[in-house]
């Protein structure tokens, strides 16, 4: 009931003129991030992140949320329209959605796609509206230990559940870790790894790190593979809107499969990706007409969409209540609430109500808005789209350049972030997958500062991280998830022999 | 958008992954050294600074070590890219890296404008006027986006001073 009450008081903040305004424009710059090759969600914001300085905490969130929403909007446009996914989430929904186009269907997929995407995000929102609190009163008894249990169990999740070779992913994590290490360190104060280079006094700041490793990066890969725009005309009108809102309740199980998918893989950082090729896969088997998938059928676009959207904004479950982020955009939301000093995690919710209420709210105002923002200005993005990318191209990384010199005024962070960019087009071609190393990058201070602090309290026994119930059970979770694939290996290997024997 | 040339020639994914598995093995190493300059044993406050990056190091050599070996034990005769698409990958590079080493010099504007306009017209081949148009366009936007909306300031070189900007 408090959070109902809670709730109410957090409509009345994202209802505020200024923060509808800062919605709309916050959508509509995310729904143009989605549409455009190489430019992510992740970076997307990061970029962007410096024309939030000037608002308070809660307008700035707000925005920030909004491109997000409206970059899981946009990669849909482009996958169905074109058959090119702007975003890794969107690639399932290309299996469907591009053959419905190409049949003059592409107002029905588009519709099915916008609208399994609300529905999506709408049941993880009405879930972090109900969990979050809970998890965050429990988070509430964490110490040190247990802090970073729940830290080491997003991370051995990512190395589990990745589809990367697991120690491309550990490397990839722990180099994160080692530019996290870089500069003072919180707890003595006491300068490393800066080799005497006065630049890397202040560390690495993962933003220019998200800039350089998803946007300079994907543009190289992009300039590396050409791009060939070959759509049709996108029409979408009320009559087609209305048509296939009808057709779509047949499919209420196929959404509700996906939502759960979408919201366990959310929150597990596993992500939007595999969560949208998970439901795919898996409506597939199990759909009456699961043998006209890739053919274009509707329900193919449907179970992609809207377990994607459910994991994208499920992964804002863990960052808002416990300060560990689901996914990378997740990571540079909660970069951008540590520049305004806001600490994410459990006492969020006692000190700042109004700000993750008003942030909550804005999930179901933003999603509402990016809805009807993409229902409506859908031939607008696709022309944007038919702009060349010798045109696109350079006008993003100018803005990659900006985001990056804004963040702390200095000309040396856009070089690193060249630097990144380069080091990421060769780690994405090496098969090392970045998410992990960001999120490290982001949480590796703190993660640190609990593991030390935790060894301090034991005089340097590891047994603290086993010390209770608690603990003990985090720390096990966290060894399941690492061990994750070698436990379904024995576990086939082991029914199998029985089905042989 | 042009294309590089298609010759079927480039380094073998093989050797470039070996490459870049060294790269990071070395950073690893560095990782080692650094912390063991800033020291990994216990002091007065508990684990000193170097504690925790130095048995990241290892995990960095160690993990590296094992993807060296699964790398090269691996069936994988294919290209990691073809000559030509490196060069397309270089034709932005270092461009690039000329705009950036500029920035301090010239300031974001007028680096912004050069780097457009040598983009649209050398990759994109574009006629002067549209060149003009969005390579002057852009700033322009941004300008008025950044520096006077939100109040963001971006470097400035001696044309903004002349400008008064």
């Amino acid at each position: 009931m408090e959070e109902l009450v809670n709730l109410f008081h957090g409509f009345a903040v994202a209802l505020q003129p200024f923060n509808i305004m800062v919605m709309i424009v916050g959508i509509v710059l995310g729904v143009l991030i989605g549409v455009l090759p190489g430019l992510g969600g992740a970076n997307g914001v990061a970029i962007l992140l410096p024309l939030t300085f000037s608002m308070s905490p809660t307008s700035a969130i707000i925005m920030l949320s909004c491109i997000y929403w409206g970059a899981l909007f946009g990669g849909a446009i482009t996958s169905i329209l074109f058959n090119i996914p702007g975003e890794p989430w969107s690639v399932a929904t290309t299996f469907d959605g591009y053959p419905m186009a190409q049949k003059g269907k592409a107002g029905e997929a588009l519709t099915a796609a916008f609208t399994s995407s609300f529905v999506g995000a709408l049941f993880a929102v009405v879930m972090i509206t109900l969990v979050a609190p809970l998890v965050a009163s429990f988070a509430l008894q964490f110490g040190p230990a247990e802090k970073f249990a729940v830290y080491f169990l997003a991370f051995c999740s990512f190395v589990g559940l990745s589809k990367e070779p697991p120690f491309k992913t550990i490397a990839a994590m722990m180099i994160g870790f080692a530019l996290a290490a870089v500069g003072l360190d919180s707890i003595t104060g006491q300068l490393r790894l800066t080799f005497g280079v006065t630049h890397l006094l202040n560390g690495f700041d993962f933003l220019i790190a998200v800039i350089g490793l998803f946007g300079i990066g994907e543009i190289l890969l992009t300039m590396e593979e050409g791009l060939a725009f070959r759509g049709g005309n996108a029409k979408i009108n009320l009559r087609v809107v209305l048509q296939t809102w009808k057709e779509l309740p047949a499919y209420w199980i196929t959404s509700l499969r996906s939502c759960l998918i979408g919201c366990w893989m959310g929150i597990t950082p596993a992500g939007a990706t595999p969560a949208s090729f998970m439901s795919y896969g898996i409506a597939k088997r199990v759909a009456k007409k699961g043998n006209n998938f890739g053919k274009g059928e509707i329900e193919g676009v449907v179970a992609p969409e809207t377990a994607a959207h459910a994991a994208g904004t499920a992964a804002l479950l863990p960052m808002l209540s416990l300060g560990v982020p689901g996914s990378p955009t997740a990571a540079v939301l909660l970069g951008g609430l540590l520049i305004w000093g806001l600490q994410p995690g459990p006492m969020l919710f006692v000190e700042q109500k109004e700000f993750v209420w008003g942030l909550i709210a804005s999930m179901y105002l933003g999603n509402l808005v990016g809805l009807i923002v993409v229902l409506t200005c859908v031939p607008v993005f696709a022309a944007i789209l038919r702009v060349p990318f010798s045109i696109i191209a350079p006008l993003i990384l100018v803005l990659c350049a900006i985001g990056a010199y804004s963040v702390h005024s200095s000309t040396f962070d856009v070089v690193l972030m060249l630097v990144f960019g380069v080091i990421g087009y060769l780690l994405k071609k090496c098969n090392y997958p970045l998410a992990p190393l960001v999120l490290a990058i982001v949480l590796g201070d703190k993660a640190e500062e609990a593991f030390r602090q935790s060894l301090l309290g034991s005089q340097g026994s590891l047994g603290i991280f086993f010390s209770n119930t608690l603990v003990s059970s985090i720390m096990i979770l966290g060894l399941i998830a690492l061990f994750w694939s070698v436990i379904q290996q024995g576990y086939t290997r082991i029914r199998g022999g029985a089905a042989t024997a | 958008m042009t294309t590089g040339s298609s010759s079927n020639t480039g380094p073998t994914h093989k050797l470039v992954e070996a490459g870049i598995t060294l790269l990071i093995a070395l950073f690893g190493v560095i990782v080692i050294a650094g912390s063991l300059k800033a020291g990994i044993n216990w002091g007065a406050e508990g684990p000193r600074a170097g504690f925790f990056p130095f048995y990241i190091g290892i995990f960095i050599v160690a993990s590296s070590a094992i993807n060296l070996w699964n790398g090269l034990r691996e069936d994988n005769d294919g290209l990691f890219a073809e000559w030509g698409q490196l060069r397309q990958v270089l034709s932005v590079v270092i461009p690039t890296a000329i705009y950036v080493g500029s920035m301090p010099f010239t300031g974001l504007y007028l680096a912004s404008i050069i780097f457009i306009a040598w983009f649209m017209r050398w990759l994109g081949k574009y006629p002067w006027l549209t060149v003009l148009a969005i390579s002057l366009g852009m700033p322009i936007v941004t300008y008025f986006i950044f520096e006077r909306w939100f109040m963001v300031p971006l470097p400035k070189g001696p044309v903004e001073e002349w400008l008064g900007l």
